[in-house]
């Protein structure tokens, strides 16, 4: 029982991280009907961005993590948008996909490249350690992933839903046509959703990286699961993404204890592969209109 | 009834809304059949259910003497219903000659025959004579994407009538295309309906062109059928009036 | 007219002798890039079936070239010919490929990319883990040459002009393919799905049947590539390769039917001539990836088609 607890509790920390990157990937969406195929490097990037903070400019964490957050915001929030999905997105879906496969290769081996191939500590938030809950063993490092990431969600949930700038965001998302008439400079709204996405793969990869190592090529699983979460969830609800996540999370840890360590990620694509076929709105997520 | 095409009792509900409630018509072989109606009255959704694109809630289509009800747009074309859509619909980047092929090529041989077979045997001329009807022969190895909005809404017609269809359903024919076109164009299905006795249901907008084009008319409002008659009965139909005033 | 056909010939022969007598000058290693470029091309063929032409996006094809190269390997390890291995792995590729195919029935391009990628990821999880068959993260050793209508292909030339060969039938059938019926319902679909279905054409037939060949043909790829390299494991086969033989056909030009040839081309040779890193070279290619996306929407060919144009006065 406690063991299964532990797995429960393990698995919502990851899942909670899981969700921050599918919440942004489903915002991203959302507003500009653009697919990111890079989000997983998204989140390995900004990893090294503090690392070559604190390394390279010998700056304290902290710094380091601000100054790694303003340049996702600059690189991964304004210049993406700028460079690859306004020129790409009036030709269709395709080329963006393509487009972001390139950008993620990019990434990838640009840090293989100037930083380093091998993997990277990470400096953790908390010192280590465990604590006992109910009978479980839970790392205070898992505790406090939970803590910021499920803080973080509920900070942008309130900021969407009940402040004035944040429901903008959420009518652009919605309806974008609806929104211009209403008077809401959508354009602007657009580039806002690709800020909090910056952000939020930020604080994912600042919580991600002291567990896995900062290594240039986490973002192909990372990246996988996020899809597979906000997919599952439901991609076009920002809180169907979170839920994903949180599943996808909890799912995984079982599947590699119950069922199959080697298999642990096929698991995740059966579910993914079986809610697409079923469910193609997700979980959580609403159907949109079909018009065939 | 016994009519080319017959729809009895055809509904579709979204959610709550009855887009189109309990439509019955038939059509007879050579007629021309109007369905005007303001927007949002059901026509489109009428056409859509009618053509596979939509299951109806209920009712069936008959179509000469075979029920084809939720059949397969594919099914349908290769059974001998052709039709056009309300936005224009071709191919952009191939060539108009190839755009007719592919508007024919499925409705004669099987499909190993079309792997394997002589190309587009017995196509070449079909395609020759709707080049000439529709006066793009100058234009048979231009991409499609090129042309003049009006020569892209000649192609789409004369793709829905490639393989010879015994009943073509045209979605608003007239939108968009300018006044020297439209005469064209009206010459051009009259001609069809005429010398091949090629038998239309079309919806229109347009109602100078609907009354002159038009054997009959069918009014919808609300989705319901409200009216029907020749285009003189229909013009005098105070429902008819009212539908559009007051709705 | 009659100056562009003459262009084109010329053209057609330079590459021909190109490929026919360069390899003679080549020692060995030469020899193996010019036979992997005839294997990347075959493979990138296929998905330019898939994805140029029919509209259909896969990020599964390394995972085909991987099913036709166990196929190979397993059956000439145990003593069968090479077209035992040929067959057998075209075979799986058509029923695995026709399998991928019913998700785009029912979903779009994004999602079909996920579908197809998770698809990729799975294969490369068998071919890892089960290691009865596939020997794991061990590998198949040993795997023989062919013999080919009595000519053996050990040596590098030999294997070569075998390679070569598969190219130029797979060509030939490919391109007698798109010239038929099929290859124009393809393009329909891609095109213009609901009017395409609405003129009689079943998209849902042909939808399965693009997914169907071009991924046979990237099964039949990696039959060749199983004997070319004499040793696989699972690495080369994982989702990078699908994303490579991807980037391929868009530089090269998705739905033009050298475009592969071309993406092949460069895939193969810029890691040669940027020998000093390996990543560097990858980073030049997302950039022209990009590049070519932005500026360039039909890809390289598209470019050589717009220039001959050009200079000729014919362009618009």
């Amino acid at each position: 029982m406690s063991n299964v607890l532990q797995l429960l509790l393990a698995g919502l920390a990851t899942g909670a991280i899981y969700a921050l990157v599918a919440a942004g990937f489903a915002l991203l969406w959302q507003t500009s009907r653009a697919i990111n195929f890079a989000q997983g490097e998204f989140v390995m990037l900004p990893a090294f961005f503090v690392l070559a903070g604190t390394e390279w400019l010998g700056l304290p964490f902290w710094v380091a993590a601000l100054l790694g957050l303003l340049l996702a915001l600059l690189l991964l929030g304004l210049l993406f948008k700028r460079v690859i999905i306004d020129p790409l997105l009036p030709q269709g879906v395709l080329p963006v996909v393509i487009a972001t496969i390139a950008v993620g290769i990019l990434l990838k081996e640009s840090v293989k490249e100037f930083y380093s191939a091998e993997a990277q500590p990470f400096p953790a938030l908390t010192p280590g350690g465990n604590i006992d809950v109910l009978g479980a063993v839970l790392s205070l490092q898992d505790v406090a992933v939970l803590a910021v990431a499920g803080l973080a969600i509920l900070a942008m949930q309130l900021f969407l839903g009940r402040t004035r700038l944040g429901r903008m965001m959420q009518a652009t998302a919605q309806n974008p046509e609806v929104a211009e008439i209403l008077g809401i400079p959508t354009r602007r709204m657009v580039l806002y959703t690709f800020l909090l996405n910056a952000a939020l793969v930020t604080l994912a990869s600042i919580l991600i990286s002291p567990v896995y190592l900062a290594k240039f090529d986490n973002g192909e699983t990372l990246g996988l699961v996020a899809f597979i979460a906000a997919i599952v969830g439901g991609f076009n609800q920002v809180r169907g993404a979170i839920a994903g996540g949180f599943l996808v999370g909890v799912v995984d840890n079982f599947g590699a204890a119950y069922v199959s360590s080697d298999y642990r990620t096929g698991i995740l694509l059966l579910l993914l592969i079986a809610v697409i076929l079923l469910r193609p709105e997700g979980l959580w997520g609403r159907a949109e209109e079909r018009t065939v | 009834m016994n009519g080319l095409l017959e729809v009895s009792g055809l509904t579709r509900r979204f959610g709550g809304i009855l887009a189109v409630d309990s439509v019955s018509f038939a059509v007879a072989p050579g007629e021309i059949l109007g369905i005007i109606g303001p927007n949002g009255s059901g026509k489109s959704t009428l056409f859509n259910c009618i053509l596979g694109q939509l299951r109806p809630t209920a009712g069936r289509v008959r179509f000469a003497g075979r029920e084809v009800t939720g059949l397969r747009p594919s099914l349908l074309s290769r059974l001998g219903i052709g039709r056009t859509f309300q936005l224009l619909q071709i191919f952009p980047k191939l060539k108009v000659r190839e755009n007719l092929l592919a508007a024919g090529q499925e409705h004669r041989g099987s499909m190993l025959s079309r792997l394997f077979g002589a190309p587009d045997a017995g196509l070449a001329g079909a395609v020759e004579e709707m080049l000439a009807f529709f006066r793009l022969a100058h234009l048979a190895e231009t991409p499609a994407g090129s042309l003049s909005y009006g020569q892209q809404k000649l192609l789409d017609i004369a793709m829905a009538f490639m393989a010879g269809p015994r009943l073509v359903f045209l979605d608003e024919p007239a939108g968009g295309v300018n006044p020297a076109m439209l005469a064209e164009l009206e010459a051009r299905l009259r001609a069809l309906n005429r010398e091949r006795g090629a038998t239309f249901v079309l919806i229109e907008h347009n109602m100078e062109f609907v009354m002159g084009l038009c054997d009959r008319v069918l009014v919808m409002a609300e989705g319901r059928v409200i009216a029907e008659g020749t285009p003189r009965e229909v013009r005098a139909d105070a429902r008819v009036i009212e539908a559009y005033l007051g709705g | 007219m009659t100056g562009r056909r003459l262009a084109a010939v010329a053209a057609g022969l330079l590459v021909a002798a190109l490929l026919l007598l360069l390899p003679l000058t080549l020692r060995p290693y030469g020899l193996y890039l010019m036979s992997l470029w005839a294997v990347l091309t075959i493979a990138a063929m296929g998905l330019n079936l898939t994805l140029g032409y029919a509209g259909q996006v896969s990020l599964a094809q390394g995972a085909f070239v991987g099913i036709g190269a166990y196929a190979a390997a397993l059956l000439t390890t145990a003593g069968w010919p090479l077209g035992a291995g040929l067959l057998l792995g075209v075979g799986l590729g058509l029923l695995v490929g026709w399998l991928l195919g019913y998700p785009a029935l029912r979903v779009q391009h994004h999602y079909l990319a996920f579908v197809t990628l998770g698809a990729n990821t799975l294969v490369f999880l068998v071919l890892r883990n089960e290691d009865w068959l596939t020997g794991g993260v061990y590998g198949i050793a040993a795997i023989p040459r062919p013999t080919v209508l009595g000519y053996p292909t050990d040596h590098p030339l030999a294997f070569y002009y075998f390679c070569l060969g598969v190219l130029l039938l797979v060509g030939l059938g490919l391109g007698l393919l798109l010239r038929s019926p099929w290859g124009r319902a393809f393009e329909a679909l891609r095109e213009n799905p609901v009017r395409a279905e609405s003129l009689g054409i079943d998209t849902r037939r042909y939808t399965l049947l693009a997914f169907a060949i071009g991924s046979a043909v990237g099964s039949l790829a990696g039959a060749i590539y199983a004997p070319l390299v004499q040793y696989i494991d699972p690495s080369p086969f994982a989702l990078g390769l699908s994303l490579a033989l991807l980037l391929m056909v868009v530089v090269g030009g998705a739905g033009r039917f050298f475009g592969p040839g071309l993406g092949a081309a460069i895939a193969v040779l810029l890691p040669e001539w940027l020998r000093f890193s390996e990543g560097l070279y990858l980073i030049l290619y997302a950039v022209l990836v990009i590049l070519v996306l932005v500026f360039l929407p039909s890809g390289l060919v598209g470019l050589a088609d717009r220039l001959s144009a050009r200079a000729r006065g014919e362009g618009r």
